[in-house]
């Protein structure tokens, strides 16, 4: 059986993959994080973005493809992850080149085209990546995603597949659009109602697993079921949204950002002022991929049951001792 | 429960008329929650459409003519002359094509990239169809057969001053190249009445400048009436559609060849627009 390295593989996505084709494929799940609670035969490898431990398994057994998921993400302490994102797709690209894997699938996001007033209605994946111009902690992501098209279209040998996702959505997921969409009372702008774009976290697994299978190389963004207004995706969840103007709501965010009493990072605000709709139609053309979840489905799925605690039995042994005892 | 009587409202405000109109309108491809990719809800057209007849027949009294050169389906670029301060002449063509064109058709107009930065204005015109006018959005609107509205003398065109009433300004060559390269028939269209709406005495460019807008014209009654002064007057419209021209090219012709082509459009704007000027006794009959 063929062997599929996933990096990244702890966080909530990472780990949906690895269940996801854990019976079809050999995973080696990587992360710098704990990795516990993986179904049995998924192999594991602490390993950060030099890639120590993974190499050894690159050289000694033949590799069909690396998923890379392994971003580290932290507006608030930005320092590091910028050289720890970048220096890790660097190293994925020598070592892929070097042992000969097939295929690289890489998880980027649209949101490095960023909101903006002057978008057009649906960004193809030629459109320039603005979005770290009003948010410089995503600029990482967006040197990566540079990074892997060059090798993708540099290195023939090696299949390399750039996913631009929409809002990922799910139960399991925690990014900031499924966060905002969990709060009872969400910010909107007064006088403002962008077109938003979301999709399934089992959509984008789905079209993970295409990427696997495929013929074609090159960038797809990935988006779900249609577009609808903030307003009615709102109304969907029966939210009740605090609407602030516009002058009031980036002082106020910037405010409670500095003082570390939100999580939301100010420039997220223009996701609910501009525009962001993507095109995937290329998605679509090359790899056939339609989203399984119509667009209420997706919604609806961030009202997921509860947050609870992961079982005590997929702790790891060192903190397993103090949680049995609360 | 002040959502369910704006409904009931706007149900008793919108005529029998509009209501045939609105229905007899192609359908527009819409997804799960009711609007188009482009942000488009064809549910707003009856809504929107009850006080733009409202303005259309009893306060501009528009006099539309052939605007059966307007193609009843496929794609077509209608190209305007822009004037007025506020661009009330771009929501009368849209009138026009829904209220006195049989079978009606509905317009997309590409507006000014800072539309968008503007609460309330920006979803309005998303609601409405209206796009921004980047050539990407106007390549998919006319892969799709829409009509689109466009205005090439854009911001110089609507802030002109009234020394400067009727005479065309420069036109941009964006929808020339764009209407070359999708093979798309161009209407030109006139309108005389909305240079007088809101005559401006000067462009204050500087205090623009501080406000971040494009233009802030001083008129008779703006800003001396606040927000009242912005009202236009309600000067008589007269909308005049020419025959369509069909250039043939790639849209990736040398300047000269394509300025040629936007000459042609220009001239025959200016030809209507005098035609227009010739033909009505009075600015308000």
């Amino acid at each position: 059986m063929n062997e599929v390295i996933v990096t990244g593989a702890a966080g909530n996505l990472g780990r949906l993959v690895v269940e996801t084709f854990h019976k079809c494929w050999k995973i080696i799940a990587v992360d710098h994080r704990p990795l516990h609670g993986f179904p049995p035969g998924v192999e594991t490898v602490r390993a950060d973005a030099r890639w120590r431990g993974v190499e050894e398994i690159l050289r000694k057994r033949s590799t069909h493809a690396v998923i890379h998921l392994g971003l580290k993400h932290n507006p608030r302490h930005d320092s590091g992850c910028y050289r720890y994102n970048v220096v890790g797709a660097q190293r994925l690209r020598e070592m892929a080149a070097k042992y000969g894997v097939s295929r690289v699938v890489f998880l980027s996001s649209a949101n490095i085209y960023g909101p903006d007033p002057e978008n057009s209605c649906l960004l193809t994946e030629e459109a320039p990546l603005l979005g770290a111009e009003h948010y410089p902690e995503i600029r990482d992501l967006v040197a990566v995603d540079n990074l892997l098209q060059s090798f993708c279209y540099q290195t023939p040998k090696t299949q390399t597949i750039i996913f631009r996702p929409v809002h990922i959505v799910g139960q399991r997921v925690r990014s900031a659009a499924a966060n905002y969409l969990r709060l009872e009372r969400p910010w909107v702008l007064t006088g403002f109602d962008p077109l938003v774009q979301l999709i399934h976290e089992e959509d984008v697994v789905a079209a993970v697993g295409l990427a696997l299978k495929t013929e074609h190389r090159g960038v797809f963004n990935l988006v779900g079921p249609g577009v609808a207004p903030l307003s009615r995706v709102l109304k969907v969840l029966g939210r009740r949204p605090r609407s602030i103007p516009s002058f009031v709501a980036w002082p106020a965010l910037k405010g409670a950002w500095h003082l570390n009493t939100t999580d939301f990072p100010p420039p997220e605000l223009r996701h609910v002022q501009y525009n962001c709709v993507v095109d995937g139609a290329t998605a679509e053309a090359k790899l056939g991929f339609k989203p399984r979840y119509s667009l209420v489905q997706t919604i609806r799925s961030v009202e997921s049951p509860k947050w609870e605690p992961m079982p005590v039995s997929m702790l790891p042994a060192r903190i397993r001792g103090w949680r049995s005892a609360l | 429960m002040t959502r369910r009587w704006l409904k009931r409202l706007g149900r008793f405000a919108v005529s029998e008329e509009m209501w045939e109109r609105s229905a007899c309108l192609p359908q527009t491809e819409v997804g799960e929650l009711g609007v188009d990719p482009f942000g488009f809800d064809p549910r707003y057209v009856p809504y929107v459409g009850a006080p733009l007849a409202w303005m259309y027949r009893k306060y501009f009294r528009v006099q539309a003519y052939d605007v059966d050169y307007v193609p009843a389906e496929g794609r077509v670029l209608l190209v305007s002359n822009h004037a007025g301060q506020l661009p009330f002449d771009g929501l009368m063509i849209g009138a026009a094509l829904v209220l006195d064109r049989d079978p009606p058709r509905l317009v997309r107009s590409m507006v000014e990239r800072w539309i968008p930065r503007l609460p309330w204005v920006s979803t309005f015109f998303l609601r409405t169809g209206q796009v921004v006018g980047t050539p990407d959005n106007c390549r998919r609107l006319l892969g799709r057969e829409e009509a689109i509205l466009v205005f090439p003398e854009g911001i110089r065109g609507i802030s002109k001053t009234f020394n400067k009433r009727y005479k065309l300004e420069r036109f941009g060559t964006g929808f020339m190249r764009l209407a070359l390269e999708t093979q798309t028939p161009i209407v030109p269209v006139a309108v005389v009445g909305a240079e007088e709406q809101a005559p401006a005495l000067f462009n204050m460019k500087q205090l623009a400048r501080i406000l971040s807008m494009p233009a802030f014209p001083i008129t008779p009654t703006f800003p001396a009436l606040g927000p009242l002064g912005l009202l236009p007057l309600p000067t008589r419209y007269r909308i005049y559609f020419g025959a369509p021209l069909q250039f043939e090219g790639t849209g990736d012709e040398q300047d000269a060849m394509v300025s040629g082509h936007v000459e042609t459009v220009r001239s025959a704007i200016a030809q209507l627009l005098a035609r227009g000027l010739a033909e009505r006794t009075s600015i308000f009959r």
